[in-house]
């Protein structure tokens, strides 16, 4: 027995020396065959792969393959858990040496703090310049995508992510109109809880739909320059208006539905489609969510900015960019002026369910609630979000999910502004 | 029970039994000594059929242990590898965090309960079927059923069970119980328990197979001869049977236990962690700083101290197997 294990371990080791002495040969009798395979393909990563979205992808392929008939589209999708697996494929996919030809990735701070200052994207001004681009978007968006003065990628689509959706039947039948302050809001949940309805609902097993109302409670609180300068860095987590964002939380806590805990962002969609809560603060997707069950646009829902943030625009934004390896940079360039065409745009978004991210878009052929969002994000202050890592780098946002996870099971907000600021010093964004 | 040498035993499941144990493994074992001799390139073939799996166990699990330890020991944070070299600092970092302290007080408590409440309910099983009852195939399979169905889908249905609007509490209501305060999965104080619950349901049925074939394993004639020698049932049980299961518990335990340290699909699924922590364990937190965060250097710590933690519960039982191979 230990000859037979003796013996294997030559045989590995020679297996090893071997492979080791033929790798230096390996990439010149390969590269011309790889380089043969890639010439003519283009590789577009995303999490895309159902729904509206898959049908928003397939119609900026159908409109790249009709401008540049020599080249194949590869679309490597990664299904599941709101693009976690795909993230992490495309984390292995770069750091190995093998970029997709351009990859799905939020503007912000996912874009930047991720793959632009650790070198992985190649600048794409010029495109802009010579496409006459920089008008064509706000500048608050591109701000978002650019870094010392040069800009990264090119945004597909907007989301908007301080909503309040209400159920109509229910304020019908209470006399209610939608609130605009923060005021109104508690004035309003209070009726509602009086006349034995759940005021608001929220779906906390999975962190983020805190972090989400969370970010809007703290733009009530501070406005727009105050929320920036937050995330930034420039102002202390233990500032009055963080903890004023905080006590907000928590004087609403006891108008949630009591099993916030036990469900995930649609399901307390859900609460208000059926009628069993009156009102719900998510990202303008949960229209798709609406829709699908059959529930009619300012029919059966009504949609307004969340409370305290009106004038304010929180953007949720997907971009695509041209990574520094990418193997056929042509094609790259050739599919990211098909996203940031005016076509493009539309047909995408159409499809998806966004708003373009052009403001110089015909707004003819969407519904009521998106021009209504698009006039808003022409006209409004726009901020990136948080919990959708576009204002502030990820391993922040998971240290905010997990201590307003603890916050709102009781919490101090003393406390927790003070453990919020160690974790931002924790990572890097305070000094 | 005796063997002729040469003879394949009639029935493997009689292996364990106490009595016959040792005829048996002579008789299975010593016909390979004398008649197959290893000629040399016999023993070249096996060499070179082991040596892919060698390798690919060398580098795939023991390797990447190795890296991992490695990066623990870096300050790798970020999309860019960052091998500067600090010591222990991200193990000293973890455990003077708030969350992973509450994390480990979690896996703690979640496998003692698990232990505990696999290990009684499987045994309690077993006991029963082993009464030979009318069924007993279809109860048998009924018990061991959930184990076919993966963490994922277990968690998905047990959280709509302990949701006090859709679960149990609509039961109970029904039944005449007033359920107000009962809170179950968004109770921070039940929560871990709600969890807990869940995973016996699915490998409870495991462990009382396990004990099934140790039960089966005992000889009748032993039992008959202590009801001859005047010991009633519950003497039997207790002096005669439960010692001479200890072999199967401890390889229960080894099994359970490396389940519930490890734990993270079941408790992603249900609850997240949460509410406030109160399930929270250090697979869920490895995965958010690593995948999330991109803290490859505090994750990678996070994955040793889980793997030490297994460590600490497989290496005795290893050692302990291997001398009783021996002896």
């Amino acid at each position: 027995m230990r000859r037979i294990l003796f013996i294997s371990l030559v045989v590995l080791v020679a297996a090893l020396f071997v492979a080791c002495t033929q790798q230096p040969t390996q990439p010149q009798s390969a590269s011309p065959q790889s380089a043969q395979a890639t010439a003519n393909e283009l590789t577009i990563f995303s999490w895309w792969t159902a729904g509206g979205e898959a049908d928003g992808l397939a119609e900026l392929i159908k409109l790249f393959e009709a401008q540049n008939p020599g080249v194949k589209v590869v679309n490597a999708a990664v299904a599941g858990g709101a693009g976690t697996n795909a993230k992490a494929v495309l984390k292995t996919r770069m750091l190995g040496g093998d970029p997709p030809g351009t990859f799905q990735v939020h503007g912000g701070a996912e874009l930047i703090e991720q793959w632009v200052k650790s070198k992985y994207m190649a600048p794409i001004t010029s495109l802009f310049d010579e496409l006459g681009l920089r008008d064509k978007f706000p500048k608050q968006l591109l701000d978002l995508v650019t870094y010392n003065g040069q800009i990264y990628a090119v945004p597909s689509n907007i989301h908007r992510g301080n909503v309040l959706w209400y159920n109509k039947a229910i304020f019908d039948k209470q006399h209610l109109t939608p609130p605009k302050t923060i005021d109104d809001l508690l004035v309003v949940c209070k009726k509602l809880k009086a006349a034995g309805v759940t005021p608001l609902s929220l779906g906390s097993r999975e962190k983020w739909p805190v972090t989400h109302l969370f970010e809007d409670l703290l733009l009530a609180a501070g406005g727009a320059d105050f929320y920036r300068d937050l995330f930034a860095g420039k102002i202390a987590w233990t500032d009055n208006r963080v903890k004023l964002a905080l006590s907000t939380l928590q004087s609403l806590m006891p108008y949630f539905n009591d099993d916030h805990a036990a469900l995930t962002w649609d399901q307390a969609t859900g609460l208000v489609q059926q009628g069993k809560a009156a009102m719900n603060v998510m990202g303008d997707w949960a229209k798709g969510y609406f829709t699908a069950n059959h529930a009619k646009p300012n029919v059966d829902f009504g949609a307004v900015p969340t409370p305290g943030t009106v004038g304010f625009f929180v953007v949720v934004t997907d971009t695509f960019g041209l990574p520094a390896k990418a193997p056929n940079p042509k094609a790259t360039l050739a599919f990211l002026k098909v996203v940031a065409s005016v076509e493009g745009q539309v047909n995408f978004n159409l499809k998806k369910g966004s708003i373009p991210a052009r403001i110089d878009v015909p707004t003819g052929q969407f519904d009521e609630i998106a021009r209504a969002t698009m006039a808003d994000f022409a006209a409004n202050v726009l901020v990136p979000s948080c919990a959708h890592g576009s204002a502030v780098i990820e391993s922040f946002v998971t240290a905010l999910n997990d201590q307003l996870s603890v916050f709102i099971a009781g919490g101090n907000a003393d406390e927790t502004a003070k453990a919020l600021e160690a974790a931002a010093r924790d990572a890097g964004i305070r000094h | 029970m005796h063997i002729g040498k040469g003879e394949i035993p009639p029935l493997a499941p009689r292996m364990h039994s106490a009595l016959g144990r040792n005829d048996i493994f002579v008789a299975a074992t010593t016909p390979g000594r004398g008649t197959l001799k290893h000629t040399g390139r016999e023993r070249w073939l096996s060499a070179g059929l082991l040596a892919p799996s060698f390798a690919l166990v060398a580098l795939f699990v023991y390797g990447f242990i190795a890296w991992s330890g490695f990066i623990s020991l870096t300050a790798w944070r970020g999309m860019l590898p960052d091998y500067t070299f600090v010591g222990l600092k991200q193990y000293g970092d973890l455990f003077a965090n708030a969350r992973f302290q509450r994390d480990l007080l979690n896996t703690g408590v979640f496998t003692l309960a698990f232990l505990v409440g696999n290990l009684f309910l499987g045994l309690l099983l077993a006991v029963l079927l082993d009464r030979r009852l009318r069924g007993e195939t279809f109860f048998r399979n009924l018990f061991l059923f959930p184990m076919a169905v993966s963490f994922v889908v277990t968690g998905t249905i047990w959280v709509w069970i302990f949701n006090p609007h859709s679960g149990l509490n609509v039961l109970f209501t029904a039944l005449g119980f007033n359920t107000a305060n009962w809170k179950w999965i968004i109770d921070p104080h039940m929560a871990l328990y709600c969890v807990v619950m869940a995973a016996v349901w699915q490998m409870a049925g495991f462990t009382m197979a396990q004990y099934l074939a140790g039960l089966r394993g005992i000889a009748d004639d032993v039992r008959e001869a202590a009801r001859i020698d005047g010991a009633n049932e519950a003497q039997i049980f207790r002096h005669i049977l439960l010692p001479q299961l200890w072999p199967v518990t401890v390889g229960a335990i080894v099994i359970l236990g490396h389940i519930s340290l490890k734990i993270f699909d079941l408790v992603f699924v249900m609850t997240g962690g949460g509410p406030a922590r109160a399930t929270d364990v250090p697979g869920i937190y490895m995965f958010e700083a690593t995948f999330r965060g991109d803290l490859y250097a505090r994750g990678a710590a996070i994955g040793i101290v889980m793997l030490l933690m297994v460590a600490v519960l497989i290496v005795p039982y290893l050692i302990y197997s291997r001398r009783m191979d021996r002896s």
